[in-house]
């Protein structure tokens, strides 16, 4: 239950107390923060939570029933406006909180939610989505990894890829087919998973760049209790719809439940050009060329913090469906292979061939190699394009060969695992 | 930063049916294209219809006359310019509602008195020139001045009872209202890429006028140029994402009803993605479009950024989406009959027409470098 309004302090002496306690219990940014989940920040990431919880500002939006304060999104804002000059639990936003924390909250029992929940805002538990598998792309439906129901227990065998830094998180949310006899979306479930539990095993995966953003995990006879099944038995699709969009509200930075700056949308928020700190290092800033390039990506960033208000507000007054928060992974994805392209181009010569030890351009390097990653996760961006044409714009659907065929009967890649 | 809510009003939504009920009835595209040979490229019974609606009024202040809906007069206009671009409207829409805003700040009581019932009405149209191509020399006492040189691009310019004019001289940038028949003002009416708007050059042979000619303060009108700059880009933005809009509206229909090898060209992938991009511009032009207009409302330290971002963005997808638009349509296209040419010289007007994008990246890293300056 939330507090009766008249109760409640108004935003703007919440925005007051929040900043004054930011300011003595946060510390404060010394530099600009990036997107980039490196494998050691986690336990920094559980401590900062934990101050949250400790100084009574974790979870704004969350029902007090489940450790929250219960209040409306405005204040959220207001604490996440008061909140920028501050080092917060970046990395947590998404999809712990964004994603995880939402749909555990639209789908979950209220002894579910008494269980994960609080642990969650307090910092103790870290989660990771398991949706990819290594035969279907951003075809998520076509899931091959299987939970059968055995006495009372569920038993979970199958493999997942792409998740995001698994290796350091405690629980899953975890799609897998329940029944085999009726279409493609219609036998899916959504399971909470221990990542202790005997039978799971996680692999980093070695990218690009040399570092472990994603995972790859096989499971060999998990048996899950009745109760960690999410939502309805063979009604998981419902519960990934909600779960990407609540990741689409994430990456877009239009989320209730995160607290602090958007590392995934930076534009957003950060006022500094990135571009023209660096063009200005490489003592390039009077070069024409250079400044388009400079120009370009402050435009790119204020027109992003125009999207992100133009669909958070179109799909509350309802001029916009739900699903046009693929319009903002659209634009931050190719935002993003924008951002890491200019930098490049920037960096011309010397962005190729550098001295030993300079990890700056060596970094910058890393990104344009691996510019792609941000169209391809979470949905590339052909698939965006399929949910704008097909859901928001009302375009005519893709043929698809596995509509309305008991999934058995569906062909798979003829690598991929069947049962 | 506060969070902003750009949820329009309910007397918002009102007044957008009606303005847009208005247009459909008065000013549909067969009237608009028959207005391409007329002079002033607009009929002038109905310009004062539009501001009896309220197109003139939203800048000016209450007690001049004008009045808002929302308390934010330039979020109003933006209705109305978005509006006016879905159906390539003619009219003085920027010049009249940049004066008149520029008359209700900073004009004397005579001045206003003079200037704003006509324009309020519809009945005067005043032009205004956006460069600082104009001289001004004090001739005698600060009394009496000689204005000389060549505004390049008016609008409205032929079509002005009066024009706003800034010049440059020793004492700073001054804005004097011009009547386009004082003794050396030569008016030179221009052909343009838009078919009725219209534009004109004027030129300026030692026009002698004197102190009630100024608006505001003599040799501080940087700031009040600045400004009308910002709202006339800003009106520009609006008016290209109108025309956005309804091109990729009837560009959905034409796909859905055309069919190719049995199926709607609407059921193709490729061009479903086409449609998807114009949908993703469309929209972020209409978000940056209207934070940009808040931001100049309020004055922020960020407005010119937003600005100059908008138009640079608007300006490139805005051509991009209605020339996409061409492509998809095919052959037809690329004719006369076709509505679409009249988006796209629209919207190719309003792309360059206080600078190009290019210009206005330029303007960007310019401000990016001095925020680093002084951070």
């Amino acid at each position: 239950m939330s507090p009766p309004e008249e109760q409640r302090e108004s935003v703007e002496q919440f925005a007051r107390r929040s900043g004054e306690w930011l300011a003595a219990n946060m510390p404060r940014l010394t530099s600009e923060p990036v997107h980039e989940r490196r494998d050691d920040i986690w336990d920094r990431q559980r401590e900062l939570q934990r101050m949250l919880w400790d100084g009574g500002f974790a979870g704004i939006c969350v029902p007090r029933d489940y450790g929250g304060l219960g209040l409306p999104v405005e204040y959220q804002r207001a604490f996440t406006a008061e909140s920028l000059p501050y080092e917060l639990p970046f990395y947590l936003g998404t999809p712990t909180f964004s994603i995880i924390l939402a749909t555990l909250l639209d789908f979950g029992t209220h002894e579910q939610k008494l269980a994960h929940v609080p642990g969650i805002l307090r910092g103790d538990t870290i989660w990771v989505q398991f949706l990819s598998e290594p035969s279907g792309g951003s075809d998520l439906a076509a899931c091959l990894t299987r939970a059968d129901r055995r006495e009372d227990t569920w038993v979970l065998n199958g493999a997942k890829i792409w998740s995001s830094a698994a290796e350091a998180c405690d629980f899953a949310l975890c799609l897998a087919r329940t029944n085999w006899d009726v279409p493609k979306h219609r036998g899916l479930s959504v399971f909470i998973l221990d990542l202790r539990a005997p039978g799971v095993t996680i692999e980093p995966i070695t990218q690009v760049n040399g570092n472990h953003t994603f995972c790859q995990e096989f499971f060999d006879d998990v048996v899950l209790p009745l109760d960690a099944l999410l939502g309805e038995v063979d009604q998981g699709w419902t519960v990934t719809t909600a779960l990407l969009t609540h990741e689409r509200e994430g990456v877009g930075g239009s989320s209730p439940y995160v607290s602090g700056r958007n590392l995934l949308a930076p534009g957003s928020t950060v006022r500094t050009n990135p571009a023209a700190v660096l063009a200005r290092s490489l003592g390039i800033a009077d070069d024409p060329v250079a400044r388009q390039l400079v120009g370009e990506q402050r435009m790119s960033d204020l027109v992003q913090r125009g999207l992100v208000e133009r669909v958070s507000v179109g799909v509350r007054t309802g001029s916009l469906p739900p699903s046009a928060a693929a319009l903002l992974k659209l634009y931050t994805a190719g935002a993003s292979v924008r951002r890491t392209e200019i930098a490049a181009t920037l960096a011309g010569e010397g962005g190729v061939v550098w001295s030993p030890g300079d990890v700056e351009t060596q970094e910058r390097a890393d990104k344009y190699l691996i510019r792609q990653a941000d169209s391809i996760s979470g949905g590339t961006s052909e698939i965006q394009r399929n949910i704008i044409s097909e859901r928001v714009l009302g375009l005519p659907r893709e043929l698809a060969a596995d509509r309305d065929v008991p999934y058995r009967e569906v062909r798979q890649s003829s690598r991929a695992r069947t049962d | 930063m506060t969070a902003v809510d750009f949820a329009p009003t309910d007397d918002q939504e009102l007044f957008r049916a009606t303005a847009r009920s208005f247009l459909e009835r008065e000013a549909p595209l067969a009237t608009v294209r028959s207005w391409i040979d007329r002079p002033d490229g607009f009929d002038a019974g109905w310009w004062r219809q539009a501001a009896e609606i309220g197109f003139t009024s939203f800048l000016v202040s209450e007690e001049a006359g004008g009045g808002s809906l929302s308390g934010r007069g330039l979020d109003d206009l933006l209705i109305v310019a978005e509006e006016m671009g879905r159906l390539v409207s003619p009219g003085p829409l920027v010049p009249a509602n940049v004066v008149a805003g520029a008359v209700s700040t900073s004009a004397t009581r005579q001045q206003r008195e003079r200037l704003l019932p006509g324009i309020l009405s519809g009945d005067h149209v005043p032009g205004w020139c956006s460069g600082v191509e104009v001289e001004v020399v004090v001739d005698g006492d600060d009394h009496h001045f000689v204005l000389r040189g060549g505004a390049s691009l008016v609008e409205a310019g032929a079509q002005a009872q009066e024009v706003l004019v800034t010049a440059t001289g020793s004492a700073g940038l001054t804005q004097f209202l011009v009547p386009v028949d004082a003794p050396g003002v030569t008016v030179t009416p221009l052909v343009g890429i838009d078919l009725v708007r219209r534009f004109a050059r004027l030129d300026f042979g030692d026009v002698r006028v004197d102190r009630s000619s100024v608006l505001g303060q003599v040799g501080r009108a940087g700031p009040a140029l600045q400004h009308q700059r910002l709202v006339a880009l800003v009106l520009q933005c609006s008016e290209t994402t109108g025309a956005m809009s309804r091109v990729l509206e009837f560009t959905l229909d034409y796909l859905g009803d055309r069919y190719a090898a049995g199926r709607p060209l609407s059921s193709y992938q490729v061009l479903k993605h086409y449609l998807a991009d114009m949908k993703l511009w469309l929209e972020a032009s209409r978000g940056v479009t209207a934070l940009a207009a808040r931001a100049v409302h309020d004055q922020t330290d960020e407005a010119e950024e937003l600005v100059r971002a908008a138009a640079a963005y608007v300006g490139e997808h805005g051509t991009e989406l209605v020339q996409k638009a061409v492509q998809l349509h095919g052959g037809i296209g690329i004719t006369w009959e076709h509505d679409l040419h009249l988006y796209l010289r629209r919207v190719s007007l309003n792309r360059n027409l206080g600078g190009t994008p290019a210009e206005h990246l330029e303007r960007l890293a310019e401000l990016s470098l001095q925020q680093l300056e002084t951070s």
